[in-house]
């Protein structure tokens, strides 16, 4: 049977195409508490919080609610097991590599049931979080697996008589706090390059979204990692989050969600003990359609890069501009594409769109919908909830949006579109940049110079041509300006979870 | 989670049946163009395990062909993700691990290996070998550059073609992995010729390949002489590359066919004469044991084999003592039977010019501690020896062995000992004992060796690179270093219309 990527089993490819997967009927949620030391607490103040599912509204089970005392609980378990002489300190990095693989493995065996939980909670179509969320943990997982034991300081020649060499060693317990809108996929970003580098970490999943984090600690534990390693404290942001970003204790936090949000985070830090930062917040990433562009693959892409996951995505494409001479037939395209999108059930196969996460961020799209109207953009079509159906929101799409609008500035999170027009280069990249986020850009043309200067051009931590959501393990991604700090994945991604010791050794005589 | 501890070793496969004896091209087996076989012997016993296909430069050629046809621009192996190359290499060993005690009982068998060793040492460091580069696969990475001008500038690291990879009898599973991994993480094809006294587990190994689902042509086996099939290889035209590990007088004769044919690139692992160094200061137990490994491991069939130990003058004797002593600990013959630690030197050819030296050993005025001869009447069998009074003039000093046989030397100064460490165009490995911090920082950095082991001998981590100074080979194996050898650099250069740093 052939795999995706053309290797051949028993010699020769399958020409079949493989089943679709089924999510897992009547899952019951087995993990709901908090996990210190490969052991399932509750928590110190008896408080739970509940989690639901926002394409039905219903609550899917209660969680044990965290604070303060028990991310202490969790810091202490995550000190010890950092300890000198302790097992995880003193394991050969491959084997580390090892863990890391067979986590792997586990995620692959409960893939269908990792994804179903994934849909439950967040509302996401569940062949999305199969083949994307579930996908990209995988396979974040094996790649940060092959890195542990290719960590390498240097050995320099200084001057002087002396030997000189760096450690590239773990920094200690690190804190991370993971959004709602791909919980598990943004979890194994941080934990994979952390524990690749031989951390030990404390983590809190979003409160809208804490099922798939949890699951993966009963295989954190299943696979071996040795206790105290992986900590995991559900709970809301101003107790257990605030207790992470500013215990003394944590020695380095990543954090991603809102850049709101990101800023107290770092001001926490930076107030507690300086612990090092890693960021990855917002965006209102321009998404340039040049005249000479493939039209069809720039109207597929600038959709799909804008309406993907419900819109929630830091990467959203929710500021098209397009070359004032394909400007009307990309707008005329784009809607037909947006009045097709499948909206409904997530865990139908064909539903492109589910519900929005929660009420909150439900009415702030529609309050940034109205905004359009009243501001004056041309509301090509959507623009709505859904009739009756909870969470869900008409894929919205303006035209003749202009830069001054709010939906041209603030990041919307929902499923709405806004085309902007641009006469020339030099004019759209100006506007591409003049913005406070910058986390990702697209360029559609096909011109080699043009294509190179945009890239050169454009203040953005990734630049995508001709692609969209182009996502890799092996190439860094991050903000430039307030989209972020630091970088998350690719070989960049191990600058963040080490921290670099240089030895310097005086000899009697110099030898060169 | 500890530690795992040690685990019991199994015995070895009863009736061991020889499954794979052809040649291996575009993952089918194929007889000889010429029809011819040659036989593989156990050189324990001396009898005939079974017979392989003989190749020769026409099954060469076919496998280049294979080998070439798969690297096409365009092939399924050109065009996969550089993770699904990893993620077959990871497979690989999903499937060495199933056939551990196979691969153990073949090694063991057709290589004199001590069935404990082939399967604890042989087996897991292999296994090992392919896990790190299945890891570095898609981590090969190129540069964006700033150069001067309106050029926009990155190299990609490309992997070079066909490789030729010529592998030894002492290691035959170990360098077969150790050649195989990084060359096909980097995305090159190859040919393998294993050494013709031991083709049994490459050939098992091809088996596993097409069933981990190398796309055909990826990998090609072809078993055969070095006169021919190896001399086939080192002179191909439509091969770029050749590693080749094994003596340094058949190292040279590839270098220069290499030269003489198309310039492919070369990496030769070759011979050595390495020295020990033991300061009075060093533990002396340790220094003893580490020693000991380092010349009688695998018969001391081993090319970085300790086989010039330089001892401090003042703990010269008790040190020769202990020595003896460690000596004697050997149960010799058949490598798979249990209390058995020391087998049979590999072949006849090897086992007379081993008995030469030590005879040279006596004559030329070593004192002989023990050992000394050959051992029982069938087996390539060679008492374990210990030479001591050795003087560096006598060929026992110079010349590599390649047996069970330690030769130990006296020293008092410093300086003197490094000059005399160094005082060979060999340049493998050497060993320092001492607690002294300076002493070991300073001797490391003066010695021309290309692994240099303080406190410890054979420490051969897969993480880190291998290789030779001087005439003991070319380039490094393993490690990060070894992966850009199987790699060939490409400069981009585009011209823009305005560059901004």
């Amino acid at each position: 049977m052939a795999t995706i990527n053309g290797a051949v089993e028993n010699g020769q490819p399958d020409g079949k195409p493989p089943a679709l997967p089924r999510p897992i009927r009547n899952l019951e949620v087995k993990f709901t508490k908090i996990f210190i030391n490969n052991d399932w607490h509750e928590s110190k103040s008896g408080k739970k919080f509940a989690t639901y599912n926002p394409s039905t509204l219903e609550k899917i089970c209660e969680v044990e609610e965290g604070d303060k005392p028990d991310v202490d609980k969790a810091v202490e378990a995550a000190q010890a097991a950092f300890q000198r002489d302790s097992p995880w300190r003193q394991l050969d990095a491959l084997r580390r590599g090892q863990l890391l693989h067979q986590l792997a493995d586990l995620l692959e065996r409960d893939r269908a049931i990792l994804a179903t939980l994934e849909t439950m909670d967040t509302g996401k179509p569940f062949l999305h979080a199969f083949f994307v969320d579930l996908e990209g943990c995988i396979k974040t997982f094996r790649y940060f697996a092959g890195w542990a034991d290719k960590i390498q300081g240097r050995t320099i020649p200084t001057d002087n008589n002396v030997v000189c060499f760096t450690r590239h060693e773990p920094i200690g317990v690190c804190g991370a706090i993971t959004p709602w809108n791909f919980p598990l996929l943004m979890l194994a970003w941080k934990l994979a390059p952390a524990l690749c580098c031989g951390n030990t970490v404390v983590l809190k999943p979003a409160e809208q979204t804490p099922l798939t984090a949890l699951y993966l600690g009963s295989l954190i534990k299943e696979v071996g990692f040795p206790p105290g390693v992986v900590n995991i404290v559900p709970g809301f942001g101003p107790t257990v989050g605030a207790a992470i970003s500013s215990h003394p204790q944590i020695n380095k936090i990543a954090f991603t969600g809102s850049t709101e949000v990101g800023k107290l985070v770092k001001e926490a830090a930076s107030r507690s003990n300086l612990k090092r930062v890693t960021l990855e917040l917002g965006g209102k990433n321009p998404c340039i359609v040049c005249a000479d562009a493939d039209l069809d693959l720039a109207v597929e892409c600038a959709h799909q890069g804008v309406f993907f996951n419900q819109g929630q995505c830091c990467t959203a494409a929710s500021r098209v501009f397009v070359e004032e001479q394909v400007y009307g037939e990309f707008v005329r395209r784009s809607v037909e594409y947006a009045k097709k999108r499948p909206v409904g059930d997530p865990f139908d196969a064909k539903t492109e769109q589910g519900p929005q996460i929660d009420q909150k961020q439900f009415d702030k799209i529609l309050e940034l919908i109205e905004s359009g109207k009243k501001e004056g953009a041309k509301l090509e079509c959507g623009g709505s909830a859904m009739e009756d159906r909870g969470l869900f929101i008409k894929p919205t799409v303006f035209s003749d949006v202009t830069d001054n609008m709010r939906i041209a500035k603030e990041e919307i999170f929902g499923p709405v579109q806004p085309i902007l027009k641009f006469k020339n280069l030099e004019e759209v990249i100006k506007r591409a940049n003049s913005t406070d986020y910058g986390l990702t850009a697209a360029v559609f043309t096909k011109n080699l110079d043009k294509a190179l200067k945009l890239a050169s051009a454009l203040e953005s931590g990734t630049v995508w041509i001709n692609c969209y959501n182009a996502f890799y393990t092996q190439a860094p991604f991050g903000g430039f300006k307030m989209s972020g700090n630091g970088r998350e994945l690719g070989e960049y991604a191990l600058a963040e979870y080490t921290e670099v010791k240089t030895v310097t050794i005086k000899l009697n005589d110099k030898n060169p | 989670m500890s530690s795992p501890a040690k685990p019991e070793i199994p015995a070895p496969l009863a009736n061991l049946k020889i499954q794979y004896t052809k040649i291996f091209i575009n993952n089918e087996w194929h007889d000889s163009v010429s029809g011819k076989k040659f036989p593989v012997f156990n050189p324990a016993t001396e009898e005939i395990i079974c017979h392989v296909e003989e190749g020769d430069k026409a099954d060469v050629d076919k496998a280049v062909k294979a080998a070439r046809q798969a690297f096409q621009i365009g092939s399924p192996w050109r065009t996969m993700d550089a993770s699904e190359r990893g993620r077959l290499l990871n497979k690989l060993t999903d499937l060495m691990e199933r056939d551990r005690l196979l691969l153990a009982t073949m090694e063991s068998m057709n290589a004199g290996k001590v069935f404990p060793h082939a399967y604890m040492m042989d087996l897991e460091v292999s296994i090992k070998i392919l896990k790190y580069c299945a890891g570095w696969a898609d981590k090969i990475h190129g540069q964006t550059i700033p150069s001067d001008g309106d050029i926009f500038t990155y190299t990609r690291r490309e992997p070079i073609g066909v490789c030729g990879q010529i592998i030894p009898w002492n290691g035959p599973l170990l360098v077969f992995t150790g050649k195989l991994g990084p060359a096909l993480a980097c995305g090159n094809t190859v040919i393998v010729k294993p050494a013709e006294q031991t083709p049994l587990t490459a050939l098992h190994m091809a088996s596993l390949v097409k069933e981990a689902g190398f796309p055909p042509g990826v990998v090609n086996v072809v078993p055969g002489y070095g006169p021919t099939a190896g001399a086939a290889i080192s002179s191909h035209m439509d091969i770029d590359k050749v590693s080749f590990t094994g003596s340094t007088e058949v190292g040279k004769l590839i270098k220069e066919a290499a030269g003489k044919s198309n310039l492919k690139r070369v990496t030769l692992e070759l011979g050595g004469k390495s020295p020990c160094i033991v300061f009075a200061d060093a533990d002396l137990d340790s220094a003893v044991e580490f020693a000991h490994q380092g010349v009688f491991l695998h018969q001391g069939q081993i090319c970085v084999a300790a086989s010039r130990l330089f001892v401090e003058e003042s703990i010269y004797n008790e040190f020769v003592k202990r020595s003896v002593e460690r000596a004697k600990k050997y149960v010799l013959g058949n490598p798979l039977n249990v209390g058995i630690n020391q087998g049979p030197q590999i072949d006849k050819e090897q086992h007379d010019k081993i008995l030469d030296l030590i005879e040279s050993g006596k004559k030329e005025g070593a004192k002989l501690e023990c050992g000394g001869g050959r051992w029982g009447n069938k087996g390539f069998f060679v008492q374990p020896t210990v030479f001591s009074n050795v003087t560096d003039e006598m060929r026992i000093a110079k010349e590599e062995i390649f047996g069970p046989v330690q030769q130990i030397m006296k020293f008092k100064s410093i300086d003197d000992v490094i000059k005399r460490a160094n005082n060979t165009s060999y340049g493998l490995a050497a060993g320092v004992f001492t607690k002294d911090l300076d002493k070991a920082l300073t001797v490391s950095s003066a010695l021309q060796a290309g692994i240099v082991w303080v406190n410890c001998y054979l420490a051969m981590a897969v993480q880190s690179p291998f290789g030779g100074f001087k005439m003991s080979g070319n380039g490094r194996e393993l490690g990060e270093q070894g992966m850009y050898e199987y790699t060939e650099l490409k400069t981009v250069a585009m011209k823009i219309s305005q560059k901004n740093s």
